[in-house]
């Protein structure tokens, strides 16, 4: 209790430094009110803009010529479209003169049975058959076959390419010091911006995707590398050496092997960034189940985009739960694991000779039950709820967005910038600032400053509906094993369904609205926040919580006091995670009324004359992003020590 | 041990039985490619689209045994793919003549191949039960008249004009502004965000303006009103900035790979000749988008009802 | 009990003299280790070394975390460093084996400065001259006990099958035997560093370093492995360096303790002399609450004969525990007379006998 207050006392005087620039911001606001604003109209382009399209169309006119082109982009090229094309002939895509994939639906449920029992056991082997028919029997089988084919090949590429990165980054100070900038930008950088230039370098199709997953995937592989090597106990490491070990030894022998629990968690998160991808990537003709969300999508078409949405859910489930259980150390008895291998051997060769085991049986089938329901679920709300859904949009545009994006965007940027590098000396001390500073410089060179104030008040919302929903949700599941156990599997489906799924009902409840926009960043960040702060309420030592109790402390008293205080790290990670998460909406948001750089982003990527803006705007979301986390990580150094 | 093993045989074997029966794999002859070879077509992501490139892809595949890929792609993309040699026909283009400069003038990888005979008409649309009500909101001149209803949280004390497919090129800021209207642009950000608010605002009789075009599927289910601006003249759209006038009507037409019509082999043919209304468009587009037919569902339905039609396209090759 | 006349016979085999009589198997000069980024201009400054921790702290913001520290280890001599909790014995120890590379000083093995060994010949010796046990075990978590015992020899590229042979007999040697497919996070502390013991004595190094083994086990068991390594020590007859920061322990394995504070040595002694004679009131401080009795032979509390002592009552050697020799004093009516090889040193009486057991309530 002693430790909670005495922070609490030392407030105050920087409480009030705060206090008076914010007063001072906004007396000044008033009398510079619209002036300095550096706005910059839907159409207008500045000359970087312009200067970004002519490299642009330079490269393109060029890719005929160029040596660069020639020996090594399609030599890049022609390499993972073999790869990617020789999945697909194995599992999706009819092949070697056959109507039919090599191995047929029959043999790929077998194969994934088997690889789970081999490594996760036989309950997610249950589950990964379980799953897989399910693929079939909504009707989807040779689109869930060409994402997965699609995503192996992906997390494949950034796995050979990612974990060793990731061990020289974690033995290596130097190498970590430069790589984490560059992993920063390649996970914030939103994937619309180098969507269009991948398929200059790249052409259109399968390779151009699967890079665009492997950019948008490899980061998280190498991140967790790194920190599963440079989180191996020094003593295992030291004992190692004293026993005369050399460095090859070392690693080979004791920091691998000691890292390979949190290494193949790193490979699970590259699966489920690869998975999320793959809806995104459907945009430059990505094969699969992407494919169906989008087009059901043109024609507002929510029950075939959430049969699609279901599936990809359901591939993501099974590969989690069979890289998760993967960490486990088990043996599988050996009559077990050759009975396996020897029925999973008659299944591929079943489903290689004949056509019922090679084509998914069309006859039996639920997914136009879970279409019809999915729709009718929809309609419902879209005919029910808007009544109470307007009032509180309107409420949280006027009391929220608007004041803050007022005071944001028709400050003067000068004024703007200045009260941030303030505020950031504050926080985190002139390091903080400079990173600031340097960043606030970005966003005006980009010519996008209006813009990108206008984002950062919609991001600021949302981030704090996020950890209102974080901290009422994760405080009950952290409190409450039932209610953990009931939601998280939500929450981790949540995660997964491509947002393009729920954006069509969320239209229908709120119009093309900023609010939209940001109900859409809250749901799909919501989920992290909010498991990241009921693990962090579990952890809180149960004997602090029985001895508050002890004390007399209401349920209340004890959350309050005790439970919120102590998860103060958590509190602080998941608002810094809640605040990437949203960031890396902010596209997404372009496309149902959050206008600013989302929509100069999305613009940019579908009319060849904003492009450099649409670049430009990219580049000021990933800056917004370095800033914010910054801040934030400082702030929360500041507020845990 | 030797239990399990056992246990193992019989299974195997008992899967080994269940599998001698049904048809083997090859039994039914793949259909082979003609000499048509394979037609790239790109889907530009919109259902008059597709109506056009299913209607085409059914007659190359049956009548021409062309292997026709169809590639799923934003305009934009699309045409790099002509330079590349992945596309061989975009077949329903409006306008993008920033498109046309670099792609056919320029980089000289893609040439027109003629008008698909339907017509594009861009412009501002509002819900029909409001054209009926207040018929005068048909008329821009009326427009500030009516800005306090067309009020949003997003356009503050204007009225608000819903714009934003990203893919088009508007002049409606410009607009705005030249016409004195007391309006705000609003981007919704996709073709979903507007269709949704038109919707919504049929059924709910809410007051929207939006920018919009025709043909679109959505045209079948409600019957937007264009709001009529001041007559488009040539030359009125020059200047960017001082845009005041109406957008022109648009011939929708075809662009192909410079490649593609070089080697001026059948499907070159039937592109070149591919032509139909905009009654034939929205009937395909209906069957795609309403009735959840398949492409070559809805393309099979359409060609069996116009043979006719389908034989003028055919009938030069 | 066991444990305590093991040493005791230990300590009568091997007196002081004889500890200088031979070449030491470790032989430390002056040696330092400075953490910080200027840790090199530290020990070229006679001015800075003289400053103490915190002033050099203060002043450079380098942490000296051995300073100047001299002692040689004789030949299978179980040689403790006893010192609080930041003295640098850890950071000493790793010196020893250059897992912490000093910042100046010699450490002579057998001979040969280690300190200019190069990279393979330092191996070379990890692999077959000493080899160490840490305080937190640094077991391999995805190694069998067998696998984690023969991890050094696979270092050192022994095949299997012998690897696995010398693996068991140690596993044996250690009280392991029937665990060897176990992993450690399947055994309890204790019988993990029982692993970590066997691994150590794997690769039959001749010298067996331990930074603090069993302070992370409960008391019980921390006995029992004390007892063991006193077990092992008489059976394998190792040299050993052995750190603690518990003087019980020091004293109860010591062959001789050396006490640190601040980095610096404070005493060299046997236990017997550190509680007798300490250097400081440091030591003395330390040493107050050892039950004296246990520690003291008579040698530190005979006193000359007086004139009126009758000198035909029992004998006893100058090395016997107080607390042995409490039944004989007081059992007798004469004073017990302290003899070694027939000379009379001194002797003992009623007084001096209760003397040292009084002190202790
Ligand atoms: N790697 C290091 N870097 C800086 N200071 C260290 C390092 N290792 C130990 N020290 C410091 O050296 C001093 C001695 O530490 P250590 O040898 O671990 O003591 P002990 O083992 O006696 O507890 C301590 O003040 C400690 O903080
Ligand atoms: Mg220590």
């Amino acid at each position: 209790m002693v430790a909670v207050a005495v922070p609490r006392r030392q407030i105050p005087r920087k409480a009030l430094i705060v206090g008076g620039i914010v007063l001072a911001w906004l007396v000044l606001w008033l009398v510079f009110r619209n002036v300095g604003t550096l706005a910059l109209d839907a159409s207008e382009l500045t000359p970087l803009h312009r200067w970004i399209n002519s490299v642009n169309d330079a490269v393109g006119a060029s890719r005929n010529s160029n040596p660069v082109f020639l020996y090594f982009f399609n030599e890049i090229r022609l390499v993972i479209d073999e790869f990617v094309t020789f999945v697909q002939a194995l599992i999706a895509q009819p092949s070697f003169g056959r109507p039919v994939p090599v191995i047929g639906w029959l043999g790929v449920v077998a194969i994934a049975g088997f690889v789970s029992l081999a490594v996760a056991g036989w309950r997610v082997a249950l589950l990964a058959v379980a799953g897989f028919v399910f693929l079939g029997l909504q009707g989807l089988w040779q689109e869930s076959m060409d994402t997965l084919s699609l995503t192996l090949a992906a997390v494949v590429i950034a796995l050979l390419f990612g974990i060793p990165l990731g061990i020289w980054a974690g033995l290596s100070d130097r190498a970590n010091r430069i790589m984490t900038p560059v992993l920063d930008f390649m996970q914030t950088m939103p994937t619309f911006v180098y969507l269009a230039p991948l398929t200059l370098f790249f052409l259109i199709g399968p390779a151009s995707a699967t890079i665009a997953t492997l950019i948008y995937a490899a980061p998280p592989a190498i991140r967790i590398t790194a920190h599963a090597i440079r989180s191996v106990p020094h003593n295992t490491v030291e004992a190692s050496e004293s026993l005369g070990a050399t460095r090859k030894q070392t690693l080979l022998k004791v920091l691998l092997p000691s890292a390979r629990k949190t290494i193949v968690l790193g490979v699970n998160q590259t699966i489920m960034a690869a998975l999320s991808m793959v809806t995104i990537a459907a945009l430059i003709d990505a094969p699969g189940l992407g494919k169906t969300v989008v087009k059901a999508l043109q024609t507002l078409d929510v029950g075939t985009a959430f049969n699609a949405g279901l599936a990809i859910v359901v591939l993501a489930i099974v590969l989690d739960r069979v890289t998760t259980a993967a960490t486990e150390r088990r043996s599988l008895p050996r009559w077990a694991f050759f009975g396996g291998f020897g029925v999973t051997g008659v299944a591929v060769y079943f489903s290689y000779t004949y056509l019922w085991a090679a084509e998914f049986p069309s006859e039996v089938e639920i997914g136009s039950s879970i279409r019809k329901g999915a729709t009718a679920v929809t309609e419902w709300v879209q005919d029910s709820l808007p009544v109470i859904t307007n009032g509180f949009k309107d409420f949280v545009t006027s009391v929220l967005i608007n004041p803050l994006q007022a005071l944001l965007a028709e400050s003067p940027w000068f004024l703007v910038a200045l009260v941030i590098v303030a505020l950031s000396f504050l926080i985190g001390g002139v390091r903080a600032a400079v990173v600031s500073a340097a960043c606030l410089g970005v966003l005006v060179a980009t010519g996008l400053w209006q813009d990108a104030m206008i984002t950062l008040a919609s991001t600021l919302v949302a981030t704090i509906l996020v950890m209102i929903l974080g901290v009422v949700v994760g405080v009950w599941m952290g409190r409450s094993r039932r209610a953990d156990r009931f939601i998280r599997p939500i929450l981790d489906a949540g995660q997964v369904m491509p947002a393009f799924v729920y954006l069509v009902p969320i239209l229908a409840l709120f119009s093309a609205t900023r609010f939209t926009a940001i109900i859409a960043a809250v749901v799909f960040a919501a989920p992290v926040a909010i498991k990241i702060i009921a693990d962090g309420i579990r952890a809180v030592s149960p004997a602090t919580v029985e001895a508050s109790t002890a004390l007399g402390s209401s349920s209340w008293q004890t959350i309050v006091k005790v439970q919120l205080p102590m998860a103060r790290r958590a509190l602080t990670l998941a608002a810094n995670q809640g605040l990437i998460y949203v960031l890396s909406m902010v596209v997404v948001g372009g496309l149902v009324g959050a206008g600013a750089l989302g929509y100069d982003v999305v613009a940019g990527f579908s009319q060849g004359q904003l492009y450099g803006k649409g670049l430009a705007a990219g580049v000021a979301i990933v800056v917004l992003g370095v800033m914010l986390d910054r801040l934030t990580q400082a702030a929360a150094k500041r507020w845990t020590n | 041990m030797a239990r399990h093993s056992v246990l193992g045989a019989v299974l195997v074997g008992a899967l080994a039985l269940a599998g001698c029966g049904g048809a083997k794999v090859g039994d039914s002859s793949s259909g082979a490619a003609g000499d048509c070879g394979t037609f790239n077509l790109a889907v530009n992501p919109w259902v008059g689209y597709e109506a056009n490139a299913a209607v085409l892809a059914y007659v190359a595949e049956k009548e021409l045994k062309c292997k026709v890929t169809k590639k799923e792609l934003k305009e934009e993309v699309a045409w790099q793919g002509f330079g590349t040699g992945e596309v061989d026909a975009v077949v329903e283009n409006w306008g993008h003549d920033d498109l046309r400069k670099k792609y056919i003038d320029e980089q000289k990888t893609a040439v027109s191949a003629g008008s698909t005979g339907v017509k594009g008409q861009i412009g501002w649309y509002v819900p029909p039960w409001l054209a009926k009500e207040h018929p005068d909101v048909l008329d821009w001149n009326n427009l500030n008249k009516y800005a306090d209803q067309f009020k949003t949280s997003e356009s503050g004390d204007k009225g608000q004009l819903l714009d934003g497919d990203p893919s088009f090129v508007t002049n409606d800021e410009a607009l705005v502004k030249n016409l004195n209207l007391n309006y705000k642009v609003v981007y919704g950000g996709s073709e979903t965000a507007l269709i949704q608010a038109f919707r919504q605002a049929e059924k709910d009789k809410k007051w929207v303006i939006g920018y919009f075009y025709s043909p679109q599927w959505l045209l079948n289910e409600i019957k937007l009103e264009k709001v009529k601006l001041p007559e488009y003249k040539p030359g009125c759209d020059a200047d960017a900035e001082k845009v005041a006038c109406d957008y022109p009507d648009y011939d929708l037409d075809k662009i192909v790979s410079k490649k593609f019509a070089d080697a001026n082999g059948p499907a070159y043919q039937l592109v070149k000749n591919f032509k139909w209304t905009n009654e034939d468009q929205n009937t395909v587009a209906k069957y795609i988008a309403e009735d959840k037919m398949k492409p070559e569902d809805a393309a099979k339905k359409w060609v069996e009802a116009n043979g006719d039609k389908v034989k003028a396209w055919l009938a030069k090759a | 009990m066991c444990a305590v006349r093991n040493k005791q016979s230990r300590n009568g085999r091997r007196n002081r003299s004889e500890w200088f009589g031979v070449d030491p198997v470790i032989s430390v000069g002056n040696l330092w280790k400075v953490f910080g980024s200027n840790a090199s201009q530290v020990v070229a400054s006679d001015e800075l070394k003289s400053l103490s921790r915190q002033e050099l702290m203060d002043r450079t913001g380098a942490v000296a975390a051995v300073r100047g520290v001299d002692f040689d280890v004789a030949p299978g001599e179980m040689f403790v460093v006893m010192g609080l909790s930041g003295s640098g014995k850890s950071t000493l120890v790793r010196c020893l084996t250059r897992l912490v590379e000093p910042t100046a000083g010699t450490i002579m093995f057998e001979g040969e400065n280690i300190l200019e060994a190069d990279a393979k010949r330092l191996r070379d010796l990890r692999r077959n001259k000493f080899s160490m046990v840490f305080q937190h075990f640094g077991l391999l978590p995805h190694r069998t006990v067998a696998d984690n015992v023969g991890y050094g020899l696979e270092i050192r590229g022994v095949p299997r099958a012998k690897r696995g042979e010398r693996s068991q007999e140690v596993i044996d040697l250690v009280g392991l035997t029937g665990y060897e497919k176990s992993y450690p996070d399947q055994l309890s502390g204790g019988m993990q560093q029982r692993v970590g013991l066997a691994r150590a004595l794997a690769g039959d190094p001749d010298v067996l370093f331990f930074d603090e083994p069993f302070s992370a086990l409960d008391p019980l068991i921390r006995r029992d492995m004390q007892s063991e390594v006193i077990r092992l020590h008489r059976e394998v007859g190792k040299t050993m360096v052995f750190i603690t920061h518990d003087l019980s322990e020091a004293l109860k394995l010591g062959d001789r303790i050396l006490i640190m504070r601040d980095g610096q040595v404070v005493q060299v002694g046997t236990g017997d002399e550190l509680v007798g004679a300490p250097a400081d009131d440091y030591v003395r401080d330390f040493v107050k609450d050892v039950p004296r009795s246990h520690v003291l032979t008579l040698k530190w509390i005979m006193r000359p004969p007086r004139p009126d002592d009758e000198l035909d009552g029992p004998e006893l050697s100058p090395e016997t525990v107080v607390r042995e020799a409490v039944r004989s004093v007081l059992g007798a009516d004469k004073p017990v007379k302290v003899v070694r090889d027939g000379e009379l040193l001194g002797v003992v009486a009623d007084e001096e006998i209760l003397g040292v057991v009084a002190g202790e309530v």
